[in-house]
């Protein structure tokens, strides 16, 4: 579902970062674990192709997105993954609900109301879903988020420290719903974080060492 | 969702930039519009007033003053010029002349100008009688269609006129005059006024000089209102309208034998109107550099806000992105905002003309003798529009191409 081969990303010109192979299948779990400055980030911007690496291949579904080239890589990252960043940005002229829509529409799948309270309903934010996002608390806001990401179906889903501004109670339950939803659209997940509470929760896990060529 | 109530959101979620911005392109516009709309109507106006009239012969002064007083109606008489001198003018026959029309002058109805003339001034305006007759008899009074209205006077009716050009109680005239004709509206000044015989307005001065000097003699109004008006050697008139039987260099002469050789003067309107547009242009000149003025800043405005949004939104716009949104996509929501807000500002602006020009003219209608409309659309406001909405775009181009290189990857990084 979800594979790397000798992933390689040069920042500044000499900064080298060298990823270790990955090989997720479908349906499963993954938590990948490393420092700040171990560049996570940067991986999952590899993975989700917003970034391109300069050396090695990602592989999404079987399509290589190296081959995928302006609005077509736009498209097919709307369509197959959904990418919940460590601070969740929402379009702030926007509800909630709308917000969810307008990732529907971006990703060219039909508008369906349905599924975007039948969702929220799920993550536990249905009546917040005429409110403007930054009248959300974080925990709501990191669920609307969840919601986000989950709703065109896509193929993978990536997280990028999506606990670390949360505390312990809403970390769990921020987790454990992940975790779910994942599973109920039998989507691929990888979190990439260097929250140490998360490691109970993750059987598959990769370790980013600190030392990558020449960080700075 | 789409890009459309995207980008109309977006702007409706800041009121009060909105509102500075579309306000600043509403007066810019606006301002423009109201300048086409004065300028085209009021030359209209005088142009459709002038009627054929070649040339105006009136008591030396101003010659515009002369042809504003006897042919727009808003200034007053440079004086009067006796019929003597008049006369060879008035004559029937005249190798060069087709009509002269007389005008006196002096007298108003609550406003309105009463005109003694001929009949002669109802061909020149093409003006026709609507309900009754044309004035025969002394005291006998056909009125403009917007007099009618206005003054709610119908056939019949009587009135006392009042010396001067501004109604005044305490300058009353006796003598009554009777409504026996209304005119059909036709767009030209003849709307606006009272037309009477020349010896009517005679016998107002008559009655008003025996009053003060308080020998009431019976007036003997009918005896003579048959009597050719060059007749009249010792009387006055205000002016005479002349239409020649064609123009050329005898005609020419003609004005200028007048002014050199009497003591009267002749003005030509055509010359004369076209030295007034002239010197009003200079005014609207100023006016319209004004509001182009106001127009570039508000496009400098909108390029602003929209500038300073993006700072704001770079991470929301990155979002879209990643959310399949291509970068053609985020450059047009950016230009969409500029062309709604250049494209709102602009009908604002039209719709603010327009609105004010129909209160205006309330006010224009005394000083111009003139109804003007503020519902008429000229093929100018089309341009405007177009105008508007390359403001919109080029404001919105620098921002959109921005929005479009948005690096997601960064933009995300910072968080």
């Amino acid at each position: 579902m979800l594979q790397t081969k000798a992933l390689q990303y040069t920042y500044d010109g000499h900064n080298q970062l060298h990823f270790p192979d990955i090989d997720c299948k479908k349906g499963e779990q993954w938590l990948l674990l490393g420092q700040s400055g171990s560049g996570k980030t940067t991986l999952l911007h590899l993975l989700g192709g917003l970034l391109s690496p300069n050396t090695g291949v990602v592989n999404i579904d079987g399509t290589n997105i190296a081959s995928l080239k302006g609005s077509a890589l736009d498209r097919f990252r709307g369509q197959r993954v959904g990418i919940i960043f460590q601070k969740p940005h929402f379009v702030k002229s926007l509800t909630v609900e709308e917000n969810l829509l307008l990732a529907q529409q971006l990703a060219g799948a039909p508008a369906s109301k349905s599924r975007i309270r039948e969702l929220l309903e799920r993550l536990n934010v249905g009546h917040k879903s005429r409110s403007k996002p930054d009248r959300l608390s974080a925990g709501e806001q990191q669920r609307v988020a969840i919601a986000r990401a989950l709703v065109n179906q896509p193929a993978i889903i990536l997280a990028d420290e999506p606990t670390s501004a949360l505390d312990d109670v809403n970390c769990n339950e921020v987790i454990h719903l992940l975790e779910e939803q994942a599973a109920a659209v039998s989507a691929t997940l990888l979190v990439v974080t260097h929250d140490s509470r998360l490691k109970a929760a993750f059987r598959n896990q990769i370790q980013l060492s600190s030392l990558q060529g020449n960080p700075s | 969702m789409s890009l459309f109530q995207l980008s109309w959101k977006n702007l409706t979620n800041k009121p009060l930039s909105l509102a500075l911005n579309l306000i600043l392109f509403a007066l810019g516009t606006g301002l423009i519009s109201l300048l086409l709309l004065l300028s085209t109507q009021l030359q209209e106006k005088f142009d459709k007033n002038l009627a054929g009239i070649d040339l105006v012969i009136g008591a030396k002064g101003s010659p515009l003053q002369l042809i504003l007083c006897s042919m727009y109606h808003v200034d007053t008489p440079t004086g009067n010029i006796s019929i003597k001198e008049a006369k060879p003018f008035m004559r029937q026959g005249h190798p060069l002349i087709k009509l002269a029309v007389p005008l006196s002058m002096g007298d108003n109805y609550e406003n309105y100008r009463i005109v003694g003339t001929t009949h002669d001034i109802l061909s020149l305006y093409n003006a026709e009688v609507k309900e009754g007759k044309k004035w025969e008899k002394t005291w006998e009074a056909t009125i403009g269609a917007a007099v009618a209205a206005d003054l709610g006077l119908k056939i019949g009716d009587q009135f006392q006129s009042s010396h001067g050009f501004a109604s005044d109680m305490d300058m009353a005239h006796d003598g009554d005059f009777v409504v026996v004709g209304i005119l059909k509206p036709n767009g030209s000044v003849v709307d606006q006024l009272i037309l009477t015989n020349t010896q009517t307005i005679w016998a107002v001065h008559e009655h008003a000089a025996e009053a003060i000097s308080d020998t009431i003699i019976a007036h003997d109004a009918h005896a003579d209102d048959f009597k050719p008006l060059i007749e009249y050697e010792d009387r006055e008139i205000t002016s005479l309208l002349i239409q020649f039987k064609s123009r050329n260099y005898m005609t020419l002469n003609m004005g200028r034998s007048i002014n050199e050789n009497t003591d009267m003067q002749a003005a030509m309107p055509a010359f004369e109107i076209n030295r007034l547009y002239a010197n009003m242009g200079v005014g609207v000149d100023a006016l319209q550099a004004l509001a182009f003025a106001i127009i570039l800043v508000s496009g400098l405005s909108i390029f602003i806000s929209l500038f300073s949004s993006l700072k704001e939104r770079r991470y929301e716009l990155a979002l879209m992105r990643v959310m399949g949104a291509s970068r053609s996509r985020l450059f047009f929501l950016i230009i969409l905002e500029g062309l709604l807000l250049a494209v709102l500002g602009c009908v604002l602006g039209l719709l603010l003309s327009h609105g004010g020009m129909t209160i205006l003219s309330g006010f224009m209608k005394d000083a111009y003798r003139y109804a003007f409309s503020g519902w008429v659309f000229l093929k100018e406001e089309w341009i405007l529009l177009a105008a508007a909405l390359g403001i919109g775009i080029i404001a919105a181009v620098i921002p959109a191409i921005m929005a479009g290189k948005t690096d997601i990857s960064n933009t995300l990084a910072e968080g």
